[in-house]
């Protein structure tokens, strides 16, 4: 996957789990990477620049773009890995949490779009890949506000893939399966279990089986790939 | 500083609400060492629900103050809030302090 222009690659969430994962896999790629989070992270190299926001506050990642344009002059891809989670019934739901999950989820996701593809139009060419989950089409008990967070984020990349195809962007979204990571570290192991059995194949998902999908999703050839939604584990 | 007695009297008229509710031959004591959820538990998950429910209800009325129980701080307790009528009630002092 090496190249002679060297890629750069933006991953929000990348102080931990999946996201730091997926920073460390594309650092040994070649890539340059770019990573945000709310806290700062202790990953060091020097192809790692680390950008400490949240992915709801618009200025701050108005800032980042600037910064980021100006110091790789370019990106091409673009990882909304970021997300939050809170298990819990409806009826016990406060609206701060709600809208806390829905910020960060959704209004996360369409902000980094919005400006990652804003700067990748001028190459005519990005990959974005926003992460859903499996919690949407199984529709769990104890998770409606997430779940509907992230079918936000599949019909936004279902219809914002039409709205960028143009300028050579593509926009896909994947849906882990449970994955051993801080976001579902509150979820009692029963509940786990009987989630990974809904799955066509039963096991809990790994950080490869994430890079292997990203991997096909933002190789030049797939640019024939737009408004997908692939889920992991045969869901 | 909320008089604990009148969080455990809250917290008593919940449980009488949830009894209310329960199917026949099921209830809850009102007695600090009833146990609501876990191993040894009689009721069902939606039932703490709605005793849940039913307390920040009373909460409300008696104090005047809106409470969420059943949050991230709760669920990622050591031990949970939600064994006992008595646990219930120590962590709803704990949230109106």
């Amino acid at each position: 996957m090496s190249q002679l222009v060297e890629q750069v690659v933006l991953i929000t969430g990348a102080r931990k789990g999946i996201g730091r994962s997926l920073a460390e896999h594309y650092l040994g790629h070649g890539y340059s990477v770019v990573g945000c989070s709310r806290k700062d992270s202790d990953l060091r190299h020097e192809r790692y620049h680390h950008y400490c926001l949240s992915v709801t506050d618009e200025t701050s990642i108005k800032s980042m773009f600037a910064d980021l344009a100006n110091r790789n002059g370019r990106l091409d891809v673009l990882i909304n890995n970021a997300g939050i989670a809170s298990m819990n019934h409806v009826l016990l739901t406060s609206v701060d949490k709600a809208r806390e999950i829905l910020d960060t989820n959704f209004i996360g996701t369409f902000l980094m779009c919005r400006e990652a593809a804003r700067l990748m139009k001028k190459n005519q060419f990005g990959r974005i890949v926003n992460v859903a989950s499996v919690a949407t089409p199984l529709k769990l008990e104890g998770e409606a506000v997430y779940a509907a967070s992230k079918a936000a984020v599949i019909s936004f990349t279902q219809v914002v893939a039409k709205e960028l195809a143009s300028f050579g962007i593509t926009v896909n979204a994947i849906g882990p399966t449970p994955i051993d990571t801080d976001l579902i570290k509150s979820v009692p192991e029963e509940k786990l279990d009987q989630l990974v059995r809904l799955q066509a194949i039963k096991r809990r998902g790994t950080f490869s089986d994430v890079t292997n999908l990203i991997d096909f999703l933002i190789r030049p050839e797939s640019d024939f790939i737009t408004g997908q939604v692939i889920f992991l584990g045969g869901v | 500083m909320a008089d604990q007695e009148r969080v455990q009297q809250a917290v008593y008229r919940a449980v009488d609400e949830l009894n209310k509710q329960l199917p026949k031959g099921i209830s809850v004591n009102k007695s600090p060492d009833a146990v609501l959820y876990g191993k040894t538990g009689k009721l069902e998950s939606i039932d703490v629900v709605t005793l849940i429910m039913e307390v920040e209800d009373q909460i409300k009325a008696e104090f005047g103050t809106s409470i969420t129980i059943a949050d991230d701080r709760a669920m990622s307790r050591e031990n949970s809030p939600f064994l006992t009528v008595g646990t219930l009630t120590d962590y709803v002092a704990e949230l109106l302090n």
